[in-house]
């Protein structure tokens, strides 16, 4: 089932929690929405289920107006964060209910009923859990009977809200390849929340990126990473350092900086930032440099580096700790940068991602 | 820290002594005056038409409070637990009124308003209705004392288990009735047979309230508990006592309906 969603917004109170949301998703996408928390991203799920309503916009699901359906009629399956499984059924009464509440003209017959729900956990590979309470489950286990449960009524749309969020890693990693096998295997369009990068490009096949209330960036690992949309976006995938620089015909100039690795772009001259990971810069000796190492701290394989410049800004560098020189506390360095995003400095505010240069550029 | 072993036994001892003096030695007692004449003045006692008449009573006022009060219970905590609206806390405290108000006091109040003298008095004769000395005023009065008694027990529930279950059921295609009935409802189960429990014994013993209201007429409006009194009075000491023990019976009955949910939930 394709969805579209145009325009919506959503307040409580007085907070704005989706501030004008645009967004498609193809009948069986597998599809993440990934951001921090506070981004609107559950607020938009619960919204696609019926849990919550819009102030205004529109959601279609193949052409049908959704907002004009009670989420009881829509036929999603939800996968709740902390699964809110029914405490007093039995795993095969959990997954069942879905069909056994059907009015009586549409609901099948009870053996019918039960093949069914025997057939969904073979396949979720839960049926030894069959007869088991949900207080006698791991989490996973209980995350498979949510997604069962949900499944059972074969839903127009799967959506899932932090699937992953109350287990530990090595679980998740197990889940997260199984999950995709069952949505391969289903082909529902599906919608997950999460604010797990890795989650999120690991098993999504595009990921939209939220951040307070709006689309920050719709795209695959690779774009995301290489070209952030906007200053968020940036940050959030994690190039934390901002460092300021001057832009001219084309090119990045900083006091203190190595920018030949970032490509010319067509960017206008004048006051810009590049934001880059601490992975990708550099501390190169120099004795006239006007960085200095404040702190320097060894994980082993890695050197964490934090470089003062005269004028105050700070920098954090990690880089492999074989290549790295010998840097004492105080030395002089230069800082090269192996990759980064350009922004040009903005004449309002950094942050918000309405008023995004529609012309940003990138470079590797 | 665990305290010397001298002075824990002399704390349970002291706390088995108090529990004999204070609890279990007037219920013997009760037992043993109410059958200190024998098997057969009991029966007889028992059998009296004013005392059967009581016992008849009090249960009529249970069985009509009991289940408005279950039914009021969970209404208000499924309103105050499920929904935010205005004047939620207000809600709360109010259910909690009759808690902290003297049972007598309610029973004045009932009487200053529906009485023949009160606020709607003349209107209540106009429809012919009586209230006071009659049966609506001891099942009034008794709603409002054992108001909070299942609002009370079911509302932390409802609280802690929040509205994601009954969102899952609804994606599931389950519809209001369905939701209540097959998800929330088995969720306060437990809660709620003990609120109707405490609830039952309340109702059944309600003194102070109803001894205003009801005008104590022998054998029309006169419940358990006013009747023991009646009957002390009249000094039939066997009487009072079989009257006691009846009741004294439907409370432990309650009492271990009770423990046993208490087992078999926690």
């Amino acid at each position: 089932m394709s969805i579209t969603i145009a325009g919506m917004t959503k307040r409580f109170d007085r907070t704005e929690v989706l501030r004008g949301i645009d967004l498609s998703v193809e009948a069986g996408e597998l599809l993440a929405l990934l951001g921090p928390s506070g981004s609107g991203k559950t607020t938009l799920l619960k919204i696609i289920a019926g849990l919550e309503w819009p102030d205004a916009g529109q959601l279609r699901v193949e052409g049908q107006d959704w907002l004009q359906l009670a989420a009881r009629d829509r036929r999603i399956g939800f996968v709740f964060q902390n699964y809110a499984l029914f405490p007093h059924m039995r795993v095969r009464d959990n997954i069942a209910f879905g069909l056994s509440v059907r009015p009586r003209a549409d609901r099948p017959a009870k053996a019918q009923i039960a093949a069914t729900v025997d057939e969904l956990m073979a396949f979720l590979q839960i049926d030894h859990l069959a007869d088991r309470y949900p207080a006698q489950l791991s989490g996973g286990q209980r995350q498979r009977v949510a997604l069962g449960r949900a499944l059972a009524i074969q839903p127009r749309v799967l959506l899932l809200d932090e699937p992953f969020g109350a287990l530990d890693a090595a679980i998740r990693r197990d889940l997260r390849r199984w999950l995709r096998s069952v949505h391969e295997a289903t082909g529902s369009t599906t919608i997950f929340v999460t604010h797990d990068q890795e989650e999120a490009f690991e098993l999504a096949d595009r990921v939209v990126v939220m951040g307070d209330g709006r689309i920050a960036q719709i795209g695959d690992a690779d774009q995301i990473h290489d070209h952030p949309a906007t200053p968020f976006v940036a940050r959030f995938m994690g190039a934390t350092v901002e460092l300021p620089v001057t832009l001219a015909a084309g090119r990045a100039q900083g006091s203190g900086l190595d920018l030949t690795a970032l490509p010319r772009r067509a960017l206008p001259d004048g006051p810009a930032q590049v934001f880059v990971r601490p992975a990708d810069l550099r501390a190169v000796p120099d004795a006239g440099g006007p960085w200095h190492i404040t702190s320097r701290v060894s994980t082993g394989a890695d050197l964490r580096l934090t470089a003062r410049h005269d004028s105050g800004t700070e920098a954090e560098i990690q880089m492999p700790r074989r290549d790295a020189p010998a840097l004492a506390q105080g030395a002089p360095v230069t800082l090269r940068v192996e990759a980064g995003a350009i922004f040009p400095s903005p004449r309002i505010d950094t942050t918000a991602p309405s008023i995004l240069p529609r012309h940003k550029e990138i470079a590797r | 820290m665990r305290p010397p072993a001298r002075s824990g036994r002399l704390l349970v001892a002291l706390a088995v002594v108090l529990t004999l003096l204070i609890v279990v030695a007037p219920l013997v007692y009760i037992f043993a005056r109410a059958f200190s004449a024998g098997w057969q003045v009991y029966a007889a006692n028992i059998m009296d038409p004013a005392m059967l008449h009581a016992i008849w009573l009090t249960c009529i006022v249970a069985v009509i409070v009991v289940p408005l009060n279950i039914a009021f219970g969970i209404a208000a905590a499924w309103a105050v637990a499920k929904h935010r609206f205005p004047g939620r806390g207000l809600l709360v405290t109010m259910i909690e009124i009759p808690f902290s108000i003297s049972p007598i006091i309610a029973g004045i109040c009932y009487l200053l308003l529906y009485g023949r003298q009160g606020l709607l008095g003349p209107w209540l004769r106009e429809v012919d209705l009586q209230v006071m000395f009659a049966l609506p005023g001891i099942v009034l009065v008794t709603m409002f004392v054992t108001a909070p008694f299942v609002a009370r027990e079911v509302l932390p529930l409802m609280q802690a288990q929040g509205t994601e279950q009954e969102e899952a059921a609804v994606t599931l295609g389950a519809s209001g009735w369905q939701v209540f009935r097959r998800v929330t409802l088995p969720n306060i189960r437990f809660a709620l047979l003990y609120g109707a429990v405490l609830c039952t014994a309340r109702a059944v013993g309600e003194f102070g309230g109803v001894s205003v209201v009801s005008g104590n007429i022998r054998g029309q409006t006169n419940t358990l508990p006013l009747h023991v009194e009646l009957l002390f009075n009249d000094l039939n000491a066997v009487g009072a006592f079989a009257a006691a023990s009846t009741l004294t019976l439907i409370a432990v009955v309650a009492l271990v309906i009770k423990a046993a949910l208490e087992t078999r939930h926690g």
